[in-house]
C-alpha cells in the first residue's frame, strides 16, 4: 500500500526509480569513454614544450600534419555524398512490396558483414595490377596498361563506398518507408507525373532523414584508418588524419600530440556535423504521416 | 480533359491473390451526378474508388469516359479529383501550397494559379489559415483542405473516399450539408464511399450498395429506403428486425406470416409460396406499440431524445427493435402491431 503510494508520488515528480537500473551502464560509460576523453583532451595542452597550445601549433604549423585534414575531407565527404546519393534512387525503387525483396536487401547489405580488411583484400585482388579487372579490360583490348586503383585515392574510396553504402541505404529505405504512401497516390491524382512526386514530396520529406544518413557515414569515413593502409598510399596521397594521430602516438611516442590530432579530429568531424545540421533545420522536420 | 457525358464502368473486377475484392461493377455515371458507394467493412468501396482513380490496375473490365478508354491510363492524365480517407495532405507544405499543388503541377500562369486558390481557400472558408501547415488544424479544417485541393482543379469527377469518418458527430453533419453544397455550387460529378447509411440517403442522387464486392442494388435514396431488393440491402437500409418466419397465405404481392411468435402481414418481395421460409423485415419506427396486436416482454429501454429505443422479446424468444413514446418498465408485458404496408417479406 505505503510502497505504491510513493511509487506514484515519485511518479508525479518525474522520477521513475526503474531508471537506477541505468546506473552500472553508465558507470561503464563514464569509465570506458568519457574518462578517456576528458583525459585526452587534457593531455592534448600539456605538450613537453611550447606551451599549453604547443601541440597545437605544432600541428597546425606543419604543412605535412596540417594536410591531413584536407586528405583525410577530400576522401569522406565525396564518399559520403557518393553513398547518400546512390542509396537513394536504389531505396526508392524498392521501398514498394516486390517479390525477392528481403534477397536484394540481403545482397546490398552484406559488405556490412565484411571486415575492412577482408574488404580491402579482395580489392586489392580484383581491382590491382594483375587483378580479374585490369585483365578483363586489357584481354577485351580496352587498356594496353593496368590502371592503378588500389594503393592510391581510389582504393580507399571504393573500400569507403563498399563499406559505406549498407548502412546509408539501410538507413534511408527505413526513412522512405517512413513516409506514407498514399502522399504520393495524392500527388498522382493531383497531375503529378514520377518525377515530380518525388521531387515534390518524397524528396523533401526525405531531406532531413538524408541529413542524418550523410552525417553517420561522413563520420564514418572521416575516421578511416584500415582502409588507408591497407588499399591507400599511406606515407602520401592518402596519409588521413587518423594515420597521423598513429604516428604521433605510437611511433613517435608524443602523446599529446597524438591526442591534439584526435582532437583537431573530432573539432571537424562536429563542424561537419553542425553544418548539415544546422541546413537540415532549415527544412520541414515533422510528422511524414507513415508508420514511422 | 474537363467534362464528360457519361462514365461508364463495364464490369470492372479486381482481386487481390485469388480474392475478388470488386467482382463485376457495372455503373454508369452521368455527368454532375452525385453516387454514393455503400456497404459494410471490406465490402470493396475503396477498391471501387482506387480502381476509378487508377491508382490500382483492374484484373478484369474497363472503364470508358465518352468514347475513350481510361482504365490504361495513370491516375496523373485521368483529370479526376480525390479525397483520400485521411486526407493525405503534404505534411510539409502550408495549406496555400497544398491547394495550388495540383494547379501547379499543370503549369498554370502565376496570377491564375493565386486567383483559383484564393477562390478555393475562400470557397472552404480557410483564409485565415492559408499559411498554417496541416499539422497545426483541426481535423475539419483537414477535411476542408483535401476538399478544396481536389476541387481547385475544377476535375471531370471527384472521388471522396470515407472523408467524414474521422470527425465528430456535429462537425459530420456539417461538412455533410457542405459537401452537397460543393456539389451544387460548382457543378462537380461525385463519387461518395461510406458505409453509413444516412450519409449515403441524405447526399446522394443514386446509391449502390456493395456486399462482398458484388453490387446488391442501385437506385435512388427513396427506391432504396422503401424497396430494398434483398435482406442484405434491407438490413443495411435499417430494417434492425428480419424475424425468420413461415408463409402461411399469399394473396398477391401481400403475404401472411408467422413464426417467431408473431403473425404478420407483409408485402412479399419476390415470388413466395405458403411454406417458404422467410425473413420478415420491419423498422423499428414501423413497429409501434399499441392496445391490441402481439404481446412481448420488454427487456431493454434507451432513452433517444424524442422517443425511447425497446429491445422486446416475443413469446418465442426473438428478440424485436421498436420505438416507443411513453417509457415501459423492463419486464412489462406491452402489444405491438406493424402495418402491412411497412412489413417486407424476403425469401431467406
Ligand atoms: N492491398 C491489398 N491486398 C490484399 N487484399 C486487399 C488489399 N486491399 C484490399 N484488400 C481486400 O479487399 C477487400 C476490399 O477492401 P476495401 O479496402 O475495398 O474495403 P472497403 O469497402 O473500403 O472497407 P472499409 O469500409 O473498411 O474501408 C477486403 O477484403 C480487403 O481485405
Ligand atoms: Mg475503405
Amino acid at each position: 500500500m505505503t510502497r505504491v503510494a510513493l511509487r506514484h508520488r515519485l511518479a508525479e515528480r518525474g522520477i521513475d526509480r526503474q531508471l537506477w537500473l541505468l546506473v552500472p551502464g553508465l558507470a561503464c560509460v563514464l569509465a570506458l569513454f568519457v574518462y578517456p576523453f576528458a583525459y585526452g583532451i587534457g593531455l592534448s595542452f600539456q605538450p613537453a614544450q611550447g606551451g599549453v597550445f604547443g601541440a597545437y601549433r605544432e600541428f597546425f604549423t606543419d604543412a605535412y600534419q596540417r594536410d591531413t585534414i584536407a586528405t583525410t575531407l577530400g576522401l569522406s565527404l565525396p564518399a559520403a555524398i557518393l553513398n547518400v546519393a546512390a542509396s537513394v534512387p536504389i531505396a526508392y525503387r524498392m521501398r514498394g512490396r516486390f517479390r525477392g525483396k528481403r534477397l536484394l536487401t540481403t545482397i546490398l547489405v552484406v559488405p556490412i558483414t565484411l571486415g575492412t580488411v577482408l574488404t580491402a583484400e579482395g580489392l586489392l585482388n580484383y581491382l590491382g595490377p594483375a587483378g580479374w579487372f585490369n585483365r578483363f579490360l586489357m584481354a577485351v583490348g580496352l587498356l594496353d596498361e593496368p590502371v592503378r586503383l588500389t594503393n592510391n585515392y581510389w582504393g580507399v574510396f571504393f573500400s569507403l563506398v563498399i563499406t559505406g553504402f549498407p548502412f546509408a541505404f539501410l538507413l534511408i529505405l527505413s526513412y522512405l518507408s517512413g513516409i506514407d504512401p498514399t502522399l504520393e497516390r495524392a500527388a498522382a491524382t493531383l497531375g503529378a507525373g514520377w518525377w515530380q512526386r518525388f521531387r515534390r514530396i518524397t524528396l523533401p520529406l526525405l531531406a532531413p532523414g538524408l541529413a542524418t544518413t550523410f552525417c553517420l557515414t561522413f563520420v564514418l569515413a572521416f575516421s578511416v584508418f584500415p582502409s588507408a593502409v591497407l588499399v591507400g598510399d599511406p606515407a602520401g596521397t592518402t596519409r588521413v588524419i587518423s594515420i597521423a594521430a598513429y604516428h604521433a602516438a605510437y611511433e613517435a611516442y608524443d602523446y599529446p600530440l597524438g591526442s591534439a590530432i584526435a582532437v583537431v579530429m573530432g573539432v571537424v568531424e562536429l563542424f561537419v556535423v553542425a553544418v548539415v545540421l544546422g541546413l537540415r533545420s532549415l527544412l520541414y522536420t515533422g510528422s511524414t504521416g507513415g508508420k514511422g | 480533359m474537363s467534362g464528360f457525358d457519361e462514365l461508364r464502368l463495364d464490369g470492372v473486377r479486381r482481386r487481390f491473390g485469388g480474392q475478388d475484392a470488386l467482382a463485376g461493377l457495372s455503373l454508369t455515371i452521368r455527368r454532375g451526378e452525385f453516387i454514393a458507394l455503400l456497404g459494410p467493412s471490406g465490402c470493396g468501396k475503396s477498391t471501387a474508388l482506387n480502381c476509378l482513380a487508377g491508382l490500382l490496375p483492374l484484373s478484369e473490365g474497363s472503364i470508358w469516359q465518352d468514347g475513350t478508354r481510361l482504365d490504361t491510363l495513370p491516375p496523373e492524365r485521368r483529370g479526376f479529383g480525390m479525397v483520400f480517407q485521411n486526407y493525405a495532405l503534404f505534411p510539409h507544405l502550408p495549406v496555400r501550397r497544398n491547394i495550388s499543388f495540383g494547379l501547379q503541377m499543370r503549369r498554370l500562369p502565376r496570377d491564375e494559379v493565386r486567383r483559383r486558390t484564393d477562390e478555393a481557400l475562400r470557397l472552404v472558408r480557410l483564409e485565415e489559415h492559408a499559411g498554417k501547415l496541416p499539422g497545426q488544424l483541426s481535423g475539419g479544417q483537414q477535411q476542408r483542405v483535401a476538399i478544396a485541393r481536389a476541387v481547385v482543379l475544377e476535375p471531370s469527377l471527384v472521388l471522396m473516399d470515407e472523408p467524414l469518418s474521422n470527425l465528430d458527430a456535429k462537425l459530420r453533419l456539417e461538412m455533410r450539408t457542405e459537401i452537397r453544397r460543393l456539389h451544387q455550387t460548382l457543378g462537380l460529378t461525385t463519387v461518395y464511399v461510406t458505409h453509413d447509411q444516412e450519409e449515403a440517403l441524405s447526399l446522394a442522387d443514386r446509391l449502390v450498395v456493395l456486399r462482398d464486392g458484388r453490387v446488391e442494388q442501385i437506385g435512388t435514396p427513396q427506391e432504396l429506403h422503401e424497396r430494398p431488393a434483398n435482406r442484405h440491402v434491407a438490413d443495411f437500409m435499417g430494417y434492425r428486425n428480419l424475424l425468420p418466419m413461415k408463409v402461411k397465405a399469399v394473396h398477391g404481392s401481400t403475404v401472411t406470416v408467422d413464426g417467431s411468435g408473431l403473425t404478420l402481414e407483409g408485402v412479399a418481395v419476390g415470388a413466395l409460396s405458403p411454406g417458404d421460409d422467410v425473413l420478415a423485415g420491419i423498422r423499428p419506427e414501423d413497429l409501434h406499440a399499441g392496445e391490441h396486436g402481439v404481446p412481448v416482454t420488454v427487456e431493454v429501454v434507451e432513452y433517444q431524445g424524442r422517443e425511447l429505443a425497446v429491445e422486446a422479446r416475443t413469446s418465442a424468444g426473438v428478440a424485436v427493435h421498436l420505438r416507443a413514446i411513453t417509457r415501459p418498465a423492463p419486464g412489462d408485458q406491452i402489444a405491438v402491431t406493424a402495418e402491412p404496408a411497412r412489413v417486407l417479406v424476403f425469401p431467406s
